[in-house]
């Protein structure tokens, strides 16, 4: 056992340890983004679809689905986060000194503000989950509606509510543009973390990724704008 | 006809590891544009030197782009501006009279500043030693074809095997890493028969080796490829990678308890 110890600490010390982690907890919030937005579109499927669709999650496993969920994902963006900061403040200490003269070959604008971006999306992230799911600061908590004869949370007046506020709106959009870059350069990069990128499949790695990312992008901003600007549900 | 160039160049002077550094003014004038980097910088430091002055230190050996030793960073790019070239390799009919040349070391916490334009790369070599070998039988010569290796891996290896060891992908990381060069030597030995006996061994005291040197951390922006006089391919770095996983996989759960061996007593 304590051999096992030794090594997972030297895992964790290494930099390729740390950034297998990073990949492996990254892969996990990337399919969880593409879940969350799929099910955020059932909004557009009418109050009904997407208020069974919360009803679900919420009493999914007698209300534990969405507990472990939280936490797996608590745990993901944990560590996703933790070992980042640490790789960044490494790498900084590693060129103590600055070029005078700085040239950039390849690498690619999203690749530079992966930090920035990240943390944003953090920021995001705490936004988004007291506005919508703790309700600090609005009263969503107490819109129900009948639903199969039985009373569930209004998810659809909520969402409704939520975006006809423009800053929410904007903030919302702006947190998605940040993460269409964020994943523009984490999704092909998480492939060449984990060792599955050769020189054949590198490119489609990457061209996967920057779909992806205008996926999320399109996918979620249409709820806002759909709302705000075209005053769907209003 | 050959025309001369008359270029302002920014080198970066510094007396000794621990003094502070700064850029000096020198106009080249008068340099040939048949002649190679190096060779104006002898130019120039001839110059310094019938004046009474300090020449600029720089690293050079073979002069002909196979050694790995010339080591700067030219107008912020290791090795200067010409794809698949080492410094000693550029020429000045590359630049143009006028021109405003940036001239520095390779800058990293793990490649100390000698002087001037000379860093101290034994990080490289204490990576070499934690692995960067195989341990094979000397004496006599074993047979031709013995050890048999499919064409593809030899050429792969070889691919591999064209790292200089002159530490450009180190000077161009945003980040200060080696990947590239512990990727590229521990790669070749990996990809052979040769080197699979030691194979989780290297891997692991390689990238140990790297991590302790003070090299940063790779975030898959391939500047090294980039500027790698040699064309190295990042996808060494993906093997390497995937090469620490099962290395680590390996030494925790699968390998024999060490000292067990030895059979009957």
């Amino acid at each position: 056992m304590s051999a096992l110890l030794k090594s997972f600490s030297t895992f964790l010390g290494s930099s390729i340890g740390k950034k297998l982690l990073v990949a492996l907890t990254g892969a996990v919030l990337v399919l969880f983004l593409l879940g969350h937005m799929i099910g955020n579109l059932l909004i557009f499927a009418g109050p009904d679809a997407i208020n069974e669709y919360g009803h679900f999650l919420q009493t999914m496993l007698h209300g534990g689905g969405v507990w472990i969920a939280r936490i797996g994902l608590l745990v993901s963006v944990v560590v996703h986060i933790v070992l980042t900061i640490q790789l960044t403040r490494e790498n900084r200490a590693a060129r103590t000194e600055r070029y005078g003269y700085n040239a950039t070959l390849q690498a690619s604008k999203s690749s530079r503000i992966m930090i920035l971006s990240g943390l944003t999306i953090l920021a995001f992230i705490i936004y988004h989950l007291l506005h919508f799911t703790v309700h600090a600061g609005n009263n969503y908590g107490t819109y129900q509606v009948i639903l199969h004869g039985e009373n569930v949370h209004d998810v659809y007046k909520m969402v409704i509510a939520g975006f006809s506020w423009l800053p929410a709106s904007i903030f919302y959009i702006i947190a998605m543009l940040l993460l269409c870059s964020h994943l523009g350069h984490g999704v092909s990069s998480m492939f060449q973390t984990l060792g599955l990128a050769t020189e054949r499949t590198r490119p489609i790695y990457e061209k996967i990724g920057s779909a992806y990312a205008a996926l999320i992008l399109i996918g979620n901003c249409s709820i806002p704008i759909a709302i705000y600007v075209f005053h769907y549900g209003r | 006809m050959a025309s001369n160039l008359n270029l302002k160049l920014k080198i970066w002077r510094q007396p000794s590891t621990n003094a502070k550094g700064t850029f000096q003014d020198i106009d080249a004038n008068n340099i040939p544009e048949t002649a190679s980097f190096l060779e104006m910088l002898d130019i120039v430091n001839q110059r310094i030197m019938d004046g009474g002055g300090d020449p600029v230190a720089f690293d050079h050996d073979c002069r002909e782009g196979i050694c790995g030793t010339c080591s700067m960073v030219i107008n912020g790019i290791p090795h200067g501006p010409r794809r698949g070239t080492t410094a000693c390799q550029l020429h000045m009919r590359l630049f143009k009279s006028g021109d405003t040349i940036w001239i520095e070391p390779f800058r990293a916490k793990a490649f100390p500043v000698i002087k001037d334009l000379a860093v101290d790369r034994s990080a490289f070599d204490r990576i070499m030693v934690a692995g960067g070998f195989i341990s094979v039988r000397t004496g006599s010569a074993q047979d031709a074809n013995a050890l048999p290796i499919s064409k593809d891996d030899a050429d792969s290896a070889m691919d591999a095997a064209e790292c200089i060891g002159c530490g450009a992908c180190v000077a161009t990381c945003k980040n200060a890493s080696a990947m590239l060069f512990v990727s590229a030597k521990a790669g070749q030995l990996n990809s052979l028969p040769q080197g699979q006996p030691e194979k989780h061994r290297r891997v692991l005291g390689m990238v140990q080796a790297m991590d302790k040197s003070g090299f940063g951390n790779c975030t898959n922006q391939y500047e090294c490829e980039a500027a790698c006089p040699k064309g190295i391919s990042v996808r060494w770095i993906a093997k390497l990678n995937r090469d620490y996983a099962l290395a680590t996989v390996h030494e925790s759960l699968l390998a024999p308890a060490k000292g067990k061996g030895g059979g009957a007593a």
